[in-house]
């Protein structure tokens, strides 16, 4: 396989929060087109490296550097990442009271379009762009008029998610845990709706803690993050050893090493 | 939360003045000083005397402390009761206004001249203590409707004047009630005659400019029966040191069948961070569903005040009566707002509906206040009250005293509250999303206050949302 160009390069990532560091020295580099996972058990950092990645002002970058693009992505504000193409599905996405799922995501759409010198779409150029986008996945409009999350259950909040990805097509689109909370089918609606959004210039970042969302979404790399670095990469078969034993072997390893 | 707390606690915008001449009876209350304003009004005796005897019961009352507000001490006799701009048209021609009083009020957005006036909205322009200009007069008059300055309708009007004046509010109602009653100097009035669909919206600005005076303005409306009005209130003032006291009374008759839609957006200079200045608005607002099938909705945006103290009222004397009130009150840096509603259901099977939401940011204090009162007549009434408060920062507060005072077994009452706190992950979920924060704040923010700005008429519902520096879109409509 011909190797896409380096659309992420993070080197020697090491994060706190609330004084705790969490990251400890996390290398990872995404090509363009890849799909990679991110596994590792409760409380190695997963969650916190898709938020740092995204800009979340409560962690602090304590060192290292992380290139998106070939830009400073650290020193960029989450806006400003997220109109350069980063996307992030949310482990728990917010309630948005009184605003509709409809305005809201034409509201960010229009600020991607600004940002790329697109003119913004209105009520009803939004639906028809909207209309093609769900057609696409194979979705209905029934969430849109609702407002943002609110009274959405666990599942619904994170196809909800997945809608967004659609609609808002990052280059870089990071899933913290979108497979926790979804029963069987869920997950794989939207294990499809990923597999259909995959293309030569969109990248993926999946964090999970188990391994069945990647029974349905083949990762080109696994990475395994435990105690706050990556302690093993390969391939999606590595998935499936995590899964017949667990994590301890591999937090052994690092013990040992 | 530096950022959403900046965006909150934007300047005020409207705190210049107005360089203009302007007579300004020296500080002061005696009934030598209410002679002298009901002398310059032109006003007939029994309004004189109507006057001397609010004042002698002022006299008599207190200033109310329940409120859950704090300022230090007012002096009445400091404060000069009248002030008006000298050069004033004689006749009814716009032609003759000053032309620094029309700059002032298209500066506020508020055009009075003939070729710029706002379609579809006849304006009265009140400047210190005296209506300067009331657009569309002519106009209205041929549907039968009377919009002109209240001091121009006790001596044209005497008849529909003397029958309803302080029969909603009686001239005792209260400490500032009675002040008013006392001293007030202008204000619009309206009639809608039967069956009259009012044509135009019908609104009133409201500008302190002079230093050192209070305004204390008094609004009356009459809806006869079958009738239909919308009436609107925009206030603003110079950002001054000194605080100044508004102290106005606003009633309001429906008759059987009319509706009155009664809408607010409160924008007097709030004081600066420190809480030096500001205007305390100390206000008494009540409608009165006189007649069977009537309606009366409140809504208002209170952004502006030092200190806000009101609470606009219904009595649902009429069978069927409708009462509503839609709230938004926002207190920042210093603001301290104390106010609701009173609900008084009289009649059989009548109805009321409370929507009310607080917004505090910087060290606001925001008090939601308000009485659900059925008495023993009111067969089949029912309330609906829903009460939310919003939190910015972590040094403001939200306070809800909701009072409920029930007579009738019938009654059916709801009652509904929440609080919450615009969070660092809400902010942080629309900026991944590609939103300024900014634009975050406002969004949320806009979708917090929707069902109120939804009650606003088009034209003033952008005025609202701008001024809580949120764009309109998505909130209402």
């Amino acid at each position: 396989m011909k190797k896409g160009k380096a659309l992420l390069e993070v080197k020697g990532l090491r994060v706190a929060v609330a004084g705790n560091e969490i990251l400890k020295g996390v290398d990872l580099t995404i090509r363009d087109g890849e799909v990679h996972a991110i596994m590792g058990p409760n409380g190695s950092g997963k969650s916190t490296l898709a938020q740092v990645l995204a800009g979340h002002p409560a962690y602090t970058v304590l060192a290292g550097t992380a290139q998106y693009e070939g830009k400073d992505l650290l020193d960029m504000k989450p806006e400003e990442r997220a109109r350069a193409g980063v996307f992030l599905a949310f482990q728990y996405p917010v309630e948005i009271r009184g605003i509709t799922n409809s305005y809201f995501l034409r509201s960010a759409l229009n600020a991607l379009r600004r940002e790329r010198g697109e003119p913004e779409l209105d009520p009803i150029d939004f639906l028809q762009f909207l209309e093609q986008k769900l057609k696409a996945i194979g979705w209905d409009d029934s969430m849109m008029n609702r407002p943002v999350n609110e009274g959405f259950s666990g599942g619904e909040k994170k196809r909800n998610e997945i809608l967004q990805l659609a609609v808002l097509e990052p280059r870089l689109a990071i899933l913290d845990e979108t497979d926790s909370g979804l029963d069987i089918d869920a997950l794989k609606t939207v294990a499809e709706t990923v597999n259909r959004l995959r293309s030569p210039d969109r990248a993926f970042l999946i964090v999970t803690h188990y391994q069945r969302l990647l029974n349905y979404i083949t990762p080109d790399v696994v990475h395994v993050l435990a105690d706050g670095r990556i302690v093993k990469s390969g391939g999606p078969e590595l998935a499936q050893e995590l899964e017949a034993r667990g994590y301890d072997w591999l937090r052994d390893g690092v013990m040992v090493s | 939360m530096t950022s959403i707390e900046a965006h909150v606690q934007q300047p005020y915008k409207y705190g210049f003045v107005t360089d203009i001449e302007s007579e300004v009876v020296p500080a002061g209350l005696n009934e030598d000083v209410i002679r002298l304003i009901s002398g310059k009004k032109g006003e007939p005796e029994w309004m004189l005397e109507w006057r001397l005897k609010a004042y002698r019961n002022w006299l008599k009352m207190s200033e109310p402390h329940w409120p859950n507000v704090k300022y230090g001490p007012i002096d009445y006799q400091a404060i000069s009761y009248y002030a008006a701009p000298k050069k004033l048209p004689k006749l009814d021609s716009l032609d003759q206004v000053d032309p620094k009083l029309v700059a002032t009020f298209a500066k506020l957005g508020i055009p009075i001249e003939e070729q710029k006036r706002l379609t579809g909205v006849a304006v009265d322009a009140v400047f210190d203590s005296v209506s300067v200009a009331t657009t569309f007069q002519a106009e209205l008059a041929k549907y039968g409707v009377i919009f002109c300055p209240i001091s121009q309708a006790i001596r044209e009007h005497a008849d529909l004047v003397q029958k309803y004046l302080g029969t909603v509010v009686p001239h005792n109602d209260n400490f500032f009630a009675a002040l008013n009653s006392a001293v007030f100097t202008d204000g619009s009035f309206v009639y809608v005659p039967k069956g009259v669909r009012c044509p135009l919206e019908l609104s009133t600005y409201f500008r302190i400019n002079a230093s050192s005076t209070g305004q204390f303005e008094r609004t009356l409306i009459i809806a006869d029966e079958g009738s239909h009005v919308s009436y609107l209130e925009g206030c603003s003032a110079p950002m001054r040191d000194e605080h100044q006291l508004h102290a106005a009374v606003v009633e309001l008759v429906a008759l059987d069948r009319a509706t009155i839609k009664y809408s607010t957006i409160q924008n007097w200079y709030p004081g600066d961070e420190e809480g030096k200045g500001g205007i305390y608005n100390f206000v008494t607002k009540r409608g009165k569903c006189a007649g069977a099938n009537s309606k009366i909705s409140w809504t208002q945006v209170e952004t502006g005040s030092a200190i806000t103290w009101k609470y606009p009222g219904c009595i649902l004397q009429g069978d069927n009566s409708i009462g509503e009130f839609y709230s938004v009150a926002v207190t920042s840096h210093r603001q301290q707002a104390d106010t609701g509603t009173k609900m008084i259901h009289l009649g059989k099977n009548t109805r009321s509906t409370i929507v009310s939401k607080g917004i505090s940011a910087g060290r606001g204090q925001n008090t939601y206040r308000g009485l659900v009162k059925i008495m023993k007549g009111a067969e089949g009434a029912r309330n609906y009250s829903q009460c939310d408060s919003m939190l910015i920062g972590d040094k403001c507060g939200a306070h809800t005293f909701p009072y409920i005072d029930v007579r009738n077994s019938t009654a059916i009452m709801e009652h509904e509250a929440s609080t919450s706190k615009i969070g660092e992950d809400q902010i942080f979920y629309l900026r991944q999303r590609g939103l300024s924060s900014e634009d975050a704040v406002s969004m949320i923010v806009n979708g917090f206050c929707k069902e109120v700005f939804k009650e606003l008429p088009m034209e003033f519902a952008v005025e609202a949302t701008r001024l809580l520096g949120i764009s309109l879109e998505g909130s209402v409509g």
